[in-house]
């Protein structure tokens, strides 16, 4: 079983905010395979998947960001219909709870993961150890 | 109008002696009842037989808030508790607040003060006093509903609030004199515009203080309610409002000199300035009995214009007060100092003194919001728990200063640093 880190920047909410932080990455050379933003009132958290994590947690926080690189589950979806469905039923029988969930598409474009957000990652694979599923 | 004719219409120097022989005699008061003052005039030695004329005041040590926090909460009274019969306290709510006690003598001298302000303002038994002073510990609503009652006219005493009944009653009861806050005047005004009730408010003027204001409030002010808008000073140290007033000619503030003795000080050195020089307001209270204040520290920045007023008075006028001496904020009428804001600020656990102070006031009503940088320690990534470390930040400002602000979450270093002393306030009030 891989493990995936996500990285989580804090941003305002104001316009040129994302072009700062992925200008950022695209000089220090790091690929993103994947972004979600959730967002407050006045506020985001802009995540991302990338292919050279600890180097661009550092190379933010040299650029005055507030960052934290933090373990997800990644678990590969199947593309065929119901490919999610049964990666959703999975994660209710084994009572693992979604905080937050995005697509990422491996680099080579091959195979898709669902990245779950989870309070406790080690807990959630313990909980989903023994079922049919594909860890990254 | 005027309220007392022999007292603020007396030769200057009829009153200096007047004022010298008050002044000796609560010199004298303060040192003999209130240990305190006996403790700082040794340090200072000096005792009250040094006060020979007016001038001799200069000797005296000067009095500040923190004296009266110190004395919390009737460390500064010189009569006995069971003699004072009313407490107030200033509507700051860092820490201590400071306690001011009024014997049944003080509470006539504050209605005589507030009496001759109110008449400053044509007020008679013919008239119907809106007061929407807060009533209670706050000393603006009791001041104007002693002057109200001294003088014999109507008094409404309604607080602030519930804006809709507040214009309603204007209306049916034909309210003529408004005490209130200048920005919830302005409030005021605009809802009765929004109802529609604008041309049948009767107000003739308004007694406006309790937080600082400009010229150009006073303009729109007579334009929307036309009305004779007039500015009011005081403040719990000395008595409540009633320490000065303006007249019909609205140019400037009549300090009630023969019971509140003003000097203004250089807020650098402390060194008395000339007639006209802006500098610290200090006062004296030449009369009070519960709590005598000997050179108090307003700071509160103003100057003094000598010479007789057309409107007959001889009492020295203060021209309306441009900023405090201190970082002291007042925000919908509540002291608040930016420290406090600062101590709650850090109670959050991981929140870094990074932050900045914004106020507004975009619908005639101050508003702070607080801007503060996100720390790594803040941080997490889920926006739930960011958003609930900026609620924590929020409740434990309101605990702090009283008063609920809003608090924005800001990106690290996004706040302007300075070299010396960081800027965190950002009025934009335009005072």
């Amino acid at each position: 079983m891989g493990e995936l880190k996500q990285l989580s920047i804090f941003a305002e909410n104001k316009p040129g905010r994302l072009e700062k932080i992925t200008r950022v990455l695209a000089e220090a050379g790091i690929n993103i395979l994947a972004v979600s933003i959730s967002s407050s009132v006045d506020f985001g958290v802009i995540k991302f998947i990338v292919d050279k994590p600890e180097k661009a947690r550092e190379i933010l926080r040299e650029n005055g960001f507030t960052v934290s690189l933090n373990p997800v589950l990644a678990i590969e979806l199947v593309d065929a219909p119901g490919g999610l469905h049964s990666v959703a039923s999975i994660l209710y029988k084994c009572n693992v709870n979604i905080e937050n969930a995005h697509v990422f598409v491996q680099e080579g474009r091959d195979k898709a993961y669902l990245i779950v957000e989870v309070e406790d990652v080690e807990e959630a694979k313990k909980s989903l150890s023994g079922e049919l599923l594909k860890f990254y | 109008m005027i309220w007392d004719q022999k007292a603020e219409c007396m030769p200057h120097k009829e009153r200096e002696e007047l004022q010298l022989e008050r002044l000796k005699r609560i010199v004298k008061y303060a040192y003999d009842n209130v240990p305190f003052y006996k403790k700082r005039f040794k340090e200072a030695k000096v005792k009250p037989e040094h006060i020979q004329g007016l001038k001799d005041i200069q000797k005296l040590p000067f009095t500040e808030k923190a004296d009266l926090r110190e004395g919390y909460p009737f460390g500064m009274f010189a009569v006995p508790r069971k003699d004072i019969v009313e407490v107030h306290t200033s509507s700051g709510t860092t820490g201590k607040p400071v306690v001011a006690g009024y014997t049944r003598n003080d509470i006539d001298l504050w209605s005589e003060a507030m009496a001759r302000a109110l008449t400053m303002a044509g007020t008679s038994r013919d008239e119907i006093i809106q007061n929407c002073y807060g009533y209670g510990l706050f000393t603006g609503g009791l001041g104007v509903h002693y002057g109200a009652q001294r003088i014999g006219a109507t008094v409404v005493p309604i607080s602030a609030g519930q804006t809709k009944r507040q214009i309603q009653i204007m209306v049916d009861f034909g309210t003529t004199i408004l005490t209130s806050t200048p920005s919830y005047a302005l409030y005021l005004a605009e809802s009765a515009e929004e109802e529609g009730l604008s041309k049948r408010v009767k107000l003739k003027a308004g007694v406006f203080g309790a937080e600082m204001w400009t010229e150009r409030m006073r303009e729109e002010l007579e334009k929307r309610f036309r009305l004779h808008a007039l500015n009011i000073y005081g403040l719990t140290e000395i008595i409540g409002p009633g320490v000065a007033q303006e007249c019909m000619e609205k140019s400037g503030l009549h300090i009630a000199e023969d019971l509140f003795f003003p000097e203004v000080v250089s807020p650098d050195n402390l060194e008395p300035l000339a007639e006209g020089e802006k500098g610290e307001l200090v006062i004296t209270t030449l009369t009070r009995e519960g709590m005598p204040m000997i050179r108090f520290r307003t700071k509160d920045l103003t100057s003094l214009t000598r010479g007789k007023c057309k409107c007959g008075r001889t009492l020295v006028k203060m021209s309306r007060i441009t900023g405090r001496s201190d970082d002291m904020l007042k925000i919908r009428g509540v002291i608040v100092f930016p420290s406090s804001i600062e101590k709650a600020l850090l109670a959050v656990k991981g929140v870094e003194p990074h932050y900045q102070i914004i106020i507004t006031r975009p619908h005639h009503l101050d508003e702070i919001e607080v801007q503060v940088e996100v720390s790594q320690k803040m941080f997490s990534d889920e926006v739930r728990r960011i958003e609930e470390t900026r609620k924590n930040i929020e409740d434990s400002i309101e605990a702090e200063i009283g008063l609920r602000v809003k608090v924005t979450l800001v990106e690290p270093k996004s706040l302007p640093r300075s070299e010396g002393k960081a800027k965190r306030v950002i009025d934009k009030r335009a005072l």
